[in-house]
């Protein structure tokens, strides 16, 4: 899981600034369906937004809004503080990449690349460096006679974003530009996106359902569901402080375990489990009502797994059997069924090139598992 | 073990040479459709073209002889062909039977293309409705209506009457036994071969490329110009080659509405099988008109695939 890194600096915008997209209670319904269930959202200038969520949660009906290619049953849409509602895709200064990318089969590469500037009104001399740039950028100029046919994914998918890209619109909105690659071009192209967003500073909107991707390339990442958005944040506040229990199964895994508050004071919780008959204790900055059921909430990289016993006075400590490890290189993800019946996942890196038998546990071996207080987090719902 | 691996390819190789087999099998049957039912009548037609014309039956001489010393002998009559030259009647014909078509084949565009795009951009429910009142006309016999139109179109017909009727004219407008009329019958008739094709063509197009191009900055009339247009190309030829040829050889339409007033070649095709009986140069001016539609055809084939393979 990456977190981002390169992006923590600049994670949080500038408040200070006004948004330069401003979405104000958009509503949309097809027919007795509601598809976007009155979204409120604010982009900032520069920004790599990501909207990430479900298949069929309205991802794509947000962007066309976005777009002017559907028109919201209620709300109101602002780019640059111009209400944008009612106006055509073609009078936006905003352009779309296609899940599909839509290029015209008939036209080159290059008139493909050209045809928003030929619209435009672009002058011819001006029009064609500018294409030769954007092309260069992404590296087609060698095949700008050819038509789309005669391309591959990854290639078409660079046709798709230079020609959205080439009319230096102010927000680019791209739904889901990666689904169509494989694996390897995809990463590659995720951090191409994020050059070239850096490079000609325009305001990204990308859809995803890859919570992966959006963790990778965005500044910021809104957390869809049925057409509602959940929470909004970095990918390390989304990551770190879920909002609820759908946020954190939703993006990385997590360990999550039922139980009531025992004694809570505001900065530390004692949390009955029942299924496990013991307590443990979590950091938590608010009070909550003895009593309450609650869900523990612990991801598998911070939970510490040995053979050995800690030390007695660590809290939260649970002894368990490993089921199965699952090997991925860089670390393992042990699943470790707790004498409660549950199982518990816990991921701990390769750090030395260990053989199988100096791995931290093998299957059947009795594992110590514990973590920090800070480490956890409780849901009330 | 080492015999399976052997057996296996054998095994692989019989059900290729099986399916490869039927495979053959398959496209062969349209080939010898084509040859029994096209093929073999045009070389009949063309044998005869080359024939000279007898007073008796069959009215045509056979062109194998053979002569009381034995030899084979293949007497050949180019005379057919180059009469088609030397009377300016012919020569006219073609050239008047193709503008006919053309204009009436542009009109059908014209008409047609408005209405297939409506068709399509219609709901699924009433698209249905709007295919099937484009093919009803199919399930009355066409002669009927080219007659039904002779009704309509006659002095004392119901047009006139109407326009009578409403004050607008004193006197009847000669509409039968006119170019208007043959038109007119023409473009009614051969309507649903250009709606069709057209119509396949638009359906397949993808809404996307014209919301991409909305997107881009270009207007609806833009987007039609440049993205809708160029795609229904394919539609477009495959609509007014349907119209086309078989309008340049109409008969009935340009007979029964144009009268003696409009030549067209269908009708001369006719007169000279029926009323000279002069079978050879029928079938020469059948020849020349297939010629004169396939050569046209053909170079643009050829283009068409030299462009698709560039
Ligand atoms: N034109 C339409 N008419 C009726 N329902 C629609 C229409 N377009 C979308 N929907 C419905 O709205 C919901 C949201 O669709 P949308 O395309 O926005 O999903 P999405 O989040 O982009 O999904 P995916 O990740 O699969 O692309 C879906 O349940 C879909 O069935
Ligand atoms: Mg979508």
């Amino acid at each position: 899981m990456s977190h981002g890194a390169n992006h923590m600096t600049q994670s949080e915008p500038n408040r200070r600034s006004e948004p330069l997209i401003k979405v104000k209670g958009i509503v949309k319904n097809f027919g007795a369906f509601t598809a976007v269930d009155n979204v409120d959202l604010e982009i900032y200038r520069g920004e790599l937004f990501s909207i990430l969520g479900a298949s069929g949660c309205g991802k794509t009906t947000l962007l066309r809004i976005l777009a002017g290619l559907e028109s919201p049953s209620s709300g109101t849409v602002f780019v640059d503080g111009i209400d944008i509602t009612n106006l055509p895709p073609y009078e936006r200064p905003v352009n779309m990449m296609f899940q599909s990318y839509a290029l015209f089969p008939h036209m080159t590469v290059a008139h493909n690349v050209a045809y928003g500037l030929k619209r435009d009104g672009v002058a011819k001399p001006e029009l064609w460096k500018r294409v030769d740039e954007i092309l260069d950028m992404v590296e087609l100029s060698d095949l700008s006679k050819r038509k789309p046919h005669q391309l591959s994914g990854g290639q078409r998918q660079r046709v798709a974003l230079a020609r959205a890209l080439v009319k230096q619109p102010k927000v680019l909105l791209l739904d889901e530009p990666l689904a169509a690659l494989d694996k390897r071009l995809r990463e590659q192209t995720q951090f191409e996106l994020m050059r070239i967003q850096e490079q000609v500073g325009v305001t990204f909107v990308v859809v995803t359902h890859d919570q992966g991707e959006a963790m990778t390339l965005s500044d910021r990442i809104a957390v869809m569901d049925c057409g509602r958005f959940v929470q909004i944040g970095s990918p390390s506040r989304l990551y770190e402080f879920p909002k609820n229990r759908f946020i954190a199964s939703f993006i990385g895994s997590v360990n999550m375990l039922a139980g009531q508050v025992v004694r809570c004071d505001g900065t530390l919780c004692t949390i009955y489990i029942p299924s496990h008959d013991s307590h443990f204790e979590v950091e938590h900055g608010e009070y909550l009502d003895k009593g309450a059921a609650i869900w523990l909430a612990v991801r598998p990289e911070k939970i510490r797994i040995s053979q050995t016993s800690p030390t007695s006075d660590m809290p939260n400590q649970i002894l368990g059997i490993v089921d199965d490890i699952a090997y991925t290189g860089n670390m393992s993800t042990y699943r470790v069924r707790t004498e409660a019946g549950d199982v518990l996942e816990v991921t701990h890196p390769n750090q030395s090139r260990a053989k199988d038998s100096q791995l931290v546990a093998d299957w059947g071996d009795t594992a110590h598992l514990c973590w920090a207080p800070s480490d956890a987090v409780l849901f009330s719902e | 073990m080492r015999r399976s691996m052997y057996s296996y390819p054998l095994a692989k190789g019989w059900v290729q040479k099986i399916s490869t087999s039927w495979r053959n099998v398959m496209i062969a049957i349209p080939f010898f459709w084509l040859l029994v039912f096209f093929l073999a009548p045009f070389l009949i037609v063309l044998k005869i073209s080359f024939a000279e014309s007898l007073i008796a039956s069959p009215p045509f001489s056979s062109l194998l002889e053979i002569l009381d010393d034995g030899t084979l002998i293949m007497r050949l009559a180019y005379e057919n062909y180059s009469y088609l030259w030397e009377d300016p009647l012919y020569v006219r014909t073609y050239l008047n039977s193709i503008r006919i078509s053309t204009i009436s084949t542009i009109l059908c565009l014209l008409i047609g293309y408005p209405m297939a795009y409506a068709i399509v951009r219609s709901p699924s429910t009433t698209r249905f409705v709007l295919l099937m009142l484009i093919i009803l006309p199919f399930w009355s016999s066409f002669l009927l209506r080219v007659y039904a139109w002779m009704g309509l179109l006659a002095d004392q017909g119901t047009i006139n009457n109407i326009l009578i009727w409403l004050g607008l004219i004193d006197r009847p407008l000669r509409l039968m036994y006119s170019e208007l009329a043959v038109h007119i019958g023409i473009v009614y008739s051969y309507l649903p071969f250009m709606i069709l094709p057209l119509y396949a063509n638009m359906e397949k197009l993808d809404d996307s490329l014209i919301e991409a191009s909305a997107d881009l900055g270009a207007r609806p009339i833009m987007t039609f110009l440049t993205v809708t247009l160029p795609l229904t190309v394919p539609g477009m030829v495959a609509g007014s080659l349907l119209v086309f040829i078989p309008a340049t050889g109409e008969f009935v339409i340009p007979d029964l509405l144009g009268g003696g007033n409009v030549l067209m070649i269908g009708r001369v095709l006719y007169n000279e099988f029926n009323a000279n009986h002069d079978w050879p140069v029928a079938s020469a001016v059948a020849i020349m008109l297939l010629l004169v539609l396939v050569i046209p055809m053909m170079i643009y084939q050829h283009s068409q695939s030299k462009q698709a393979g560039n």
